[in-house]
């Protein structure tokens, strides 16, 4: 495959800084909400604060790709003195938990980096510097970049099998 | 679909177990807007004044405010609403932090309590699923690590909870209601919950608050934010440090505490310590507060970090807020923070208002070395100043022997005791235990808004008004320059004359009508904020805040959907405000209980005083005794209100208004 140029966008994390206002949860989902602004709802955001405040805990993790099974990891770490569970950390939208799926279809949740935005929304929004936008150049393999959709439909293929599924959108195409 | 508020309440019956989510009228929301607004008009409809505060018709409600789970910066309170114990009146502590926005996610704008529970409960909200959960294994614990407990026991790291301690159980009446970084504390709703033998309520949503105009809602959102970045970078000059930025007041981060401990009494409310703040003081204090800090924390959506977490040495992990860590210390007459920090840990996890409770401990000490008091109320109580005050508080929260008097407050405290203590109960306005800052000579403002709020309560309604004159008159110029805030341009003017010293300067000067419409506009933008549920740090307790009457009206309107301008939105929250005034003259509220302590001041103006109490009245609409007039009441569409209180006879024929008028003659 041809390799092109690309812009990766990415975020730094000080997780020091932050003060667990959960305000990139709000504008995240404010963001992605369709339409655009219509509702906030941070169950549905493509970022998470993990807390546990009295263990001075507040880490702030953003959505990655799908994952069908469960890993088979769940060690826990001391860092600085503080127990985290390894979940704390995972990016993943995981059976084993609601974290990174929308609570009303249960389809996965992805950061998508705010595309159509100059910059990531909750990066702004944050206003403690928690959250901080790095952009660089990198040679990349040209592929298809896989949308926000079919992660969806592939989770519902693992959920339902891709029988079901085929019938079922075959069965929606014919109501039309 | 419902813009901003769910359209839903959650009715729990204690005592039947029955649980329902019922619709709301919308038209509540353009007749009161929410939060305190929609609050009161509740109690108003179903709590009749003859309900005693442990009557189990007494209602608890906690009720998120408008824009609770919106994207507005910092609106995050939550309005507990009851009866309360202490001042027999319809109290409504507030509490930031997280529960208000989780309450909106799980689809409810309040959760109305009524009667008691015959067991101990807590309540476990998750989106439809409600459960009324046995709270046994739960009694005695701590209001802070009972948050952790249950959300163990959930297993959901994700659940707000809001929770009581052992003075809640014990119906300590200065009993708060404790949750993540912030508690409800004043005017005893934890010992409500507790006499409904709530434990704790615990909620968790994930559904979500729908915006009518989102994208103008943001765009004005987006104003406000560069005014909060713009006051972040620019403090205010030539004002005292806690009032010169936004937030309320930022007590974690600021270290010099010259003021609080020079201006404020220390002990039982009664000697100041004018050169307290030594460099020494000040150098051991600031290591203290570095060491105990873990890291600054803010409320849910607020930029801002007013609360910190503390780690102080051996005392377990907890989240300060506001200057309690001054309060305990200053009535104990303890000079090093380190006891603050200690005390207050214990204090939060009882669940105690950290105003009140340590002014009724100082109170007893007062009343011991008086020798009201007597060695056998305090045997077994070590004689140093910071072992007594953990042992009174031990015994307060635990109603043992003296403690038990102490539960009630200093007003009843003093009453019960009897033998001369009423003479020492002399910092309560309306049995409530006021803010100890004693001064010189009567300030007009600060008179009208500690006698006349509903809010009875520590932060009165003071906020956009600067606390005192400029000495210079370019600095003041320089201020009103800038201060798109102000309600009306006359107000510049006021400022621009106002002086420390001479004829324009108190007690004299802001005029009494000039207190009038200066007091009104403080009310009037608490009132706009507890509706809601914004933190007055950021609105109507600071200083050129980001939030004002010029922009409340635009979110309020894109938010919601419904249309309204800065005339409608004064008439809403007024109708409220003198909804809730009707509400406390029912409960026997009138002119005799609007007085500041007699020594809150050293010098005192009985005419004056009562001239600015009349003209306030007159201004407001009210008559002789403090109690709205029909034709105010028919004004804001409140005529039913109106025809109750003629009914119970609190309009004497028309006599009031006259003599109201003539006063003013
Ligand atoms: S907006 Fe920033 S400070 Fe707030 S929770 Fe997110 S990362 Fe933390
Ligand atoms: S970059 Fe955009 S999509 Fe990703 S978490 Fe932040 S706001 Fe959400
Ligand atoms: S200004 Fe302070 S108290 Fe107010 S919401 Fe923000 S963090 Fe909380």
């Amino acid at each position: 495959m041809a390799k092109i140029k690309k812009k990766i966008k990415t975020i730094r994390i000080e997780a020091d800084k932050c003060n667990g206002c959960r305000g990139c949860e709000i504008i995240c989902s404010a963001y992605h909400a369709e339409p655009k602004y219509s509702s906030v709802n941070p169950a549905k955001s493509r970022i998470h604060i993990t807390t546990h405040r009295l263990k001075n805990i507040w880490l702030p993790v953003f959505a990655g790709e799908y994952t069908p099974a469960e890993c088979m990891g769940r060690d826990t770490y001391i860092i600085d003195g503080k127990e985290y569970d390894e979940c704390s950390f995972c990016r993943a939208a995981c059976p084993s938990r609601d974290l990174f799926k929308d609570p009303d279809s249960g389809l996965p949740l992805r950061c998508d980096m705010c595309e159509g935005e100059e910059r990531p929304l909750c990066v702004d929004w944050c206003l403690n510097d928690v959250l901080i936008y790095e952009e660089r150049e990198e040679e990349v393999e040209e592929q298809v970049e896989m949308a926000d959709v079919q992660a969806g439909v592939e989770s519902l293929i693992d959920k339902f099998g891709l029988e079901k599924i085929v019938n079922t959108v075959a069965r929606l195409a014919q109501k039309d | 679909m419902r813009y901003a508020e769910t359209g839903y309440n959650l009715e729990i019956d204690l005592a039947t177990g029955n649980i329902e989510r019922v619709e709301t009228d919308p038209k509540m929301m353009e007749l009161h807007l929410g939060g305190l607004g929609t609050a009161v008009k509740l109690h108003w409809d179903r709590v009749p004044p003859e309900t005693k505060p442990f009557d189990p018709g007494n209602l608890l409600i906690f009720s998120t405010g408008l824009f609770n789970g919106t994207p507005a910066y910092s609106a995050n309170r939550t309005i507990v609403s009851f009866i309360s114990p202490q001042t027999g009146l319809l109290a409504y502590p507030m509490m930031g932090g997280f529960f208000s926005s989780e309450l909106k996610y799980a689809g409810y704008d309040k959760i109305i309590f009524r009667n008691k529970s015959p067991e101990w409960v807590y309540i476990w909200i998750h989106n439809n699923k409600v459960e009324i959960r046995d709270a046994t294994h739960l009694v005695g614990k701590g209001a802070v690590e009972t948050q952790d407990l249950i959300r163990e026991e959930l297993k959901d790291p994700r659940a707000e909870v809001a929770a009581i301690g052992l003075a809640g159980e014990n119906r300590v009446f200065v009993a708060s209601i404790e949750q993540s970084r912030s508690s409800a504390s004043r005017g005893g709703g934890g010992a409500i919950m507790g006499d409904k033998k709530i434990k704790a309520v615990a909620v968790r949503g994930t559904g979500g608050v729908n915006l009518a105009r989102g994208p103008e809602f943001m765009a004005h959102l987006k104003e406000v934010e560069a005014y909060i970045n713009y006051r972040n970078t620019n403090p205010l000059p030539g004002v005292m440090t806690i009032l010169s930025g936004i937030g309320s007041p930022q007590e974690m981060k600021h270290y010099d505490e010259k003021w609080h401990t020079e201006s404020f009494v220390w002990g039982n409310a009664r000697r100041r310590r004018k050169d307290f703040w030594t460099k020494d003081i000040e150098e051991s204090w600031k290591k203290t507060q570095k060491e105990a800090i873990k890291r600054y924390i803010s409320c849910y959506n607020c930029p801002q970090q007013c609360g910190a977490l503390i780690g102080h040495k051996d005392t377990p992990g907890y989240m300060m807020k506001c200057f309690s860590k001054l309060t305990y210390g200053m009535a104990a007459y303890v000079d090093d923070l380190e006891f603050g920090f200690e005390i207050a840990q214990r204090a939060f996890e009882y669940g105690v208002d950290s105003f009140s409770t340590p002014q009724i401990l100082a109170f007893a000490v007062e009343l011991y070395e008086a020798g009201i008091l007597t060695d056998k109320d305090f045997e077994g109580c070590p004689s140093d100043n910071a072992g007594r005050f953990f042992w009174l508080l031990d015994r307060m929260v635990r109603r043992e022997g003296i403690g038990d008097v102490l539960a009630e407050g200093t007003y009843w405290a003093a009453r019960k005791i009897g033998k001369g203590a009423e003479k020492y109960d002399h910092n309560t306005i309306k049995k409530h235990e006021q803010m100890n800052i004693k001064l010189g000579m009567l300030d007009p403002l600060y008179f009208l808004m500690y006698s006349t709020n509903e809010k009875i309560s520590i932060t009165q309604i003071e906020g956009n008004w600067p606390q005192a004159a400029f000495p210079n008159r370019e600095d003041r110029e320089a201020f009103v320059e800038d201060w798109p805030q102000i309600p009306d341009e006359k107000f510049k003017q006021y400022f621009l004359d106002w002086e420390p010293r001479g004829e324009k300067s108190n007690p004299y000067y802001p005029t009494p009508q000039m207190c009038a419409e200066i007091v009104d506009w403080m009310e009037m933008l608490h009132n706009i904020d507890d509706a809601l549920c914004i933190c007055a740090g950021m609105a109507s307790f600071c200083l050129k805040p980001p939030y004002h009457i010029h922009n409340y009206p635009k979110l309020i309107s894109t938010a919601t959907g419904m249309d309204v301008d800065e005339a409608g939105l004064k008439k809403i929250v007024n109708r409220s405000r003198n909804l809730h005034r009707a509400y406390n003259n029912r409960l026997g509220m009138s002119r005799a209980d609007e007085k500041p302590p007699e020594d809150h001041w050293r010098r005192r103006y009985p005419e004056l005083e009562e001239e600015l109490l009349t003209t306030y009245y007159t201004y407001k609409g009210w008559n002789y005794n403090g109690i709205p007039t029909k034709e105010r009441l028919h004004e804001l569409d409140l005529d039913y209100v109106a025809q109750d209180l003629e009914k119970r006879g609190l309009y004497q024929d028309g006599k009031d208004q006259k003599e109201n008028q003539d006063n003013q003659d």
